[in-house]
C-alpha cells in the first residue's frame, strides 16, 4: 500500500536555526493534491524534500516507497518543476528537454521522441528551436512542465506551476493536471490562487509556520472545523418563513435574506441537524426549495478558518 | 550518437554529462578571460619572433637562452597563472556556477549517481582545459625559437626540442588535472572559491621558500621537477630558496594523479551529500 503513496512519517527540516517544517506526517495518494500557505509556510521545503533536493534534519520520507537519498531510483518515478525561473545558458528549448533526457541514459531516439512529445503537450513545439533565454514568463514556465513531464513520471510535483500563464495556458494545464490524476499519478501542486486549486484538487494539505494544520479533502477539512458555523445557501420561496423557523433552533447563529428575496444565506453549528429541519419545514409548509449549497467548503474559507488573512489569491 | 548505445548506463550517463557541459561552457562569453590566459603565453612568443624577424642582425641571443627563457615563461606564467587561474575559472564553475545561476537542481533531478555527475563535469573541465593549456603550451614552445631557422629545426628534431616538448605538455597535463581537481572541490565546498584559491595561490607561490617537507605538500613541487630545464633564480631570491631532493618522475606523476584521484573520490562522494541551497 506505502508503494502507492508519498508519506512523511515525523519529518522536521532547520535550516539552521530556522524552521522549514516541523513534525510533519502524511501520507499523500494518488490524484492531485494541493499544498496551501501563506509564504513561509514551508510548501517549498516540503516539496524539495519529496525530490531529494534536500533533507530532513529528522524522520523519514518515501515516495512510492523509494527513500529521496537514491536519486537514481526516485528521479525515474518523480518529476519535479521547480519555482526556479532558470535554465542552462545557451540551449534551446529542444535542447534543454533533450540533453537533461540523454542523462537518463536514453538513446537519441527515445529522447527525440519524448522531448518532441512533451514540447506538444505543452504547446511550445513552434518555439522548439529558440533559445529559452528568449522566451516569456509564460513559455518558460510551459518549458520548465514540459521538463518535468518528459521522462513520464509516476509523480508530479509542481511548485506554482501557473505562474505567469495567460488564461489559455492555465486551461490547458489545469487540464493536463487532471488528466495526469485521473490516470492514478500523484500530482502535488503549490499555488497561491486558491479558486484554482479548488477546481482542481482531490485533497489539500493546509501548511502555518512550518506545520500542518489540516490535509484531506476539502469538505472533510471544512467538516473539521467545527469551531466555525457552516455556512449554506439556500434559494426558495419564502426566505423569511425559513428564517423564522430556523431561529427557534439553538445551533443557528445567523441567517440573512438575499437583496431578491429569493436566498436565505444562513449559518449553523450542526449542518445535519439543519438539513433534518429543512426537510420537515418543506413537508409541514410545502416551502418550494430551488437550491441548497453549502458556501464554505471551498479552499478559501478552510484558509481563512484554519490559518486567516486574506482569502483569493494568497 | 549510436557509439554508446550499447554500453554500460554509468558510461552513457557520463557521457551526457560531458556532451551537455561542452556545449554549454566550450567557447562560452563568460570565458573569455581563460581564453585569454590560454592564449597570452602565445602572444609573448609570436611577438618574441617576430621581433627576433625583424632585428635579426643585431640579436645577439643563442637557442639556449630562448630555451630557459620558455622554461621561464612555463613555470612562472603558465604553472602559477595561465594553469591555476584557467583551472580556477573552469573547475570552480562547474558546480559553484550552477548554484549561482540556480540551475543545479536540473542535474540533480536526473536519475543518476550523483558521483557519475561530478565525474561528467570533471571531464568535461579537464578536456577544456587540456585542450587550452596543453594546446597553448605546444603553439608556445613551437613560436618561441623558430626564428632560429633550420637550427629549431634541427634542435626540435634531432636534439632534445621534442623531449622538452612533451614535457612541458606532460606537465600542463597533470597541473590541469591536479589543479582542475582541487578547484572542483572547491567549488562545491566554497559559497566564494576565490578564498580556497587565494590560500591554494599563496601557499604555491611560497613553495620555493618553505622548509623541504612542506614543499612536498604542494602540486607545483611536483610539477617542478619534471620540467625538464631548470631556471636559475636571480639574487636576492637565490638566498632564500631552500633546496629540496629532487622527486623521482615517477613518483611524481603516479603522486599527482593519486592525489587528484583521491581529491575527485571526495568531490564524487559529497556532491551525493550536497543540497541544493541557493541561498533564498
Amino acid at each position: 500500500m506505502s508503494d502507492s503513496l508519498v508519506t512523511f512519517a515525523n519529518v522536521s527540516r532547520f535550516y539552521g536555526e530556522v524552521l522549514g517544517i516541523n513534525k510533519v506526517n502524511l501520507s499523500i495518494p494518488p490524484g492531485i493534491t494541493s499544498l496551501v500557505g501563506p509564504n513561509g509556510s514551508g510548501k517549498t521545503t516540503l516539496m524539495n524534500l519529496m525530490t531529494g533536493l534536500i533533507r530532513p534534519t529528522r524522520g523519514e520520507i518515501k515516495v512510492l516507497g523509494i527513500a529521496p537519498d537514491h536519486p537514481e531510483r526516485l528521479c525515474k518515478v518523480v518529476g519535479y518543476c521547480a519555482q526556479f525561473d532558470a535554465f542552462p545558458k545557451g540551449l534551446t528549448g529542444y535542447q534543454f528537454l533533450y540533453w537533461f533526457l540523454r542523462m537518463h541514459g536514453m538513446s537519441h531516439e527515445e529522447c527525440d521522441r519524448r522531448t518532441s512529445a512533451a514540447l506538444e503537450r505543452v504547446s511550445m513545439t513552434a518555439a522548439a528551436g529558440r533559445p529559452v533565454a528568449a522566451y516569456s514568463k509564460g513559455m518558460r514556465q510551459r518549458v520548465k512542465l514540459a521538463q518535468a513531464i518528459a521522462h513520464d513520471p509516476q509523480v508530479l510535483v509542481l511548485d506554482e506551476p501557473l505562474n505567469g500563464l495567460d488564461p489559455m495556458a492555465r486551461a490547458e494545464t489545469i487540464a493536463l493536471f487532471r488528466e495526469w490524476g485521473q490516470n492514478g499519478r500523484h500530482v502535488i501542486v503549490s499555488s497561491h490562487i486558491l479558486h484554482e486549486v479548488d477546481q482542481i484538487s482531490d485533497q489539500v494539505i493546509l501548511l502555518s509556520q512550518g506545520y500542518v494544520v489540516a490535509e484531506g479533502a476539502i469538505q472533510g477539512v471544512r467538516d473539521e472545523v467545527k469551531e466555525q458555523p457552516m455556512q449554506i445557501l439556500v434559494r426558495c420561496n419564502d426566505p423569511g418563513g425559513l428564517a423564522a423557523r430556523l431561529f427557534l433552533q439553538d445551533h443557528m447563529v445567523e441567517a440573512k435574506i438575499s437583496r431578491d428575496r429569493k436566498g436565505l444565506l444562513l449559518r449553523t453549528l450542526d449542518a445535519d441537524r439543519f438539513y433534518l429541519l429543512l426537510n420537515q419545514v418543506i413537508l409541514d409548509s410545502g416551502l418550494e426549495v430551488e437550491s441548497i449549497a453549502p458556501a464554505d467548503d471551498d479552499v478559501n474559507s478552510v484558509y481563512q478558518y484554519l490559518i486567516g488573512g486574506e482569502g483569493g489569491t494568497l | 550518437m549510436t557509439r554508446l548505445g550499447n554500453s554500460p548506463l554509468w558510461l552513457r550517463q557520463i557521457a551526457a554529462v560531458l556532451r551537455l557541459e561542452m556545449k554549454k561552457t566550450f567557447f562560452s562569453k563568460r570565458g573569455w578571460w581563460i581564453y585569454c590566459l590560454a592564449a597570452g603565453p602565445v602572444a609573448i612568443t609570436l611577438l618574441h619572433w617576430l621581433f627576433e624577424l625583424r632585428g635579426r642582425v643585431g640579436s645577439n641571443h643563442r637557442l639556449g637562452d630562448d630555451s630557459i627563457a620558455f622554461a621561464a615563461l612555463f613555470q612562472f606564467f603558465y604553472l602559477r597563472a595561465t594553469i591555476f587561474f584557467g583551472c580556477m575559472g573552469i573547475f570552480s564553475n562547474l558546480f559553484r556556477g550552477e548554484m549561482l545561476e540556480k540551475t543545479l537542481h536540473y542535474y540533480y533531478l536526473v536519475p543518476m549517481r550523483r558521483e557519475l555527475l561530478a565525474i561528467g563535469k570533471y571531464l568535461a573541465g579537464l578536456l577544456v582545459a587540456l585542450v587550452l593549456f596543453v594546446g597553448s603550451t605546444a603553439a608556445a614552445f613551437l613560436t618561441i625559437g623558430r626564428h632560429f631557422g633550420p637550427a629549431w629545426s634541427d634542435y626540435l628534431y634531432h636534439g632534445p626540442g621534442l623531449s622538452q616538448l612533451g614535457s612541458y605538455m606532460l606537465v600542463a597535463a597533470l597541473a590541469s588535472i591536479g589543479y582542475g581537481a582541487v578547484f572542483l572541490l572547491c567549488g562545491l565546498f566554497f559559497r566564494n572559491p576565490m578564498i580556497p584559491a587565494a590560500v591554494v595561490f599563496v601557499w604555491e607561490n611560497l613553495n620555493p621558500f618553505l622548509p623541504s617537507l612542506l614543499k612536498k605538500i604542494s602540486v607545483i613541487f611536483y610539477l617542478r621537477s619534471l620540467c625538464p630545464v631548470e631556471v636559475p633564480v636571480p639574487p636576492p631570491f637565490s638566498v632564500m630558496v631552500i633546496d629540496a631532493d629532487p622527486t623521482p618522475a615517477w613518483i611524481a606523476v603516479f603522486g599527482l594523479l593519486a592525489v587528484s584521484l583521491i581529491l575527485l573520490a571526495y568531490t564524487a562522494i559529497s556532491a551525493r551529500q550536497t543540497e541544493i541551497n541557493y541561498g533564498e
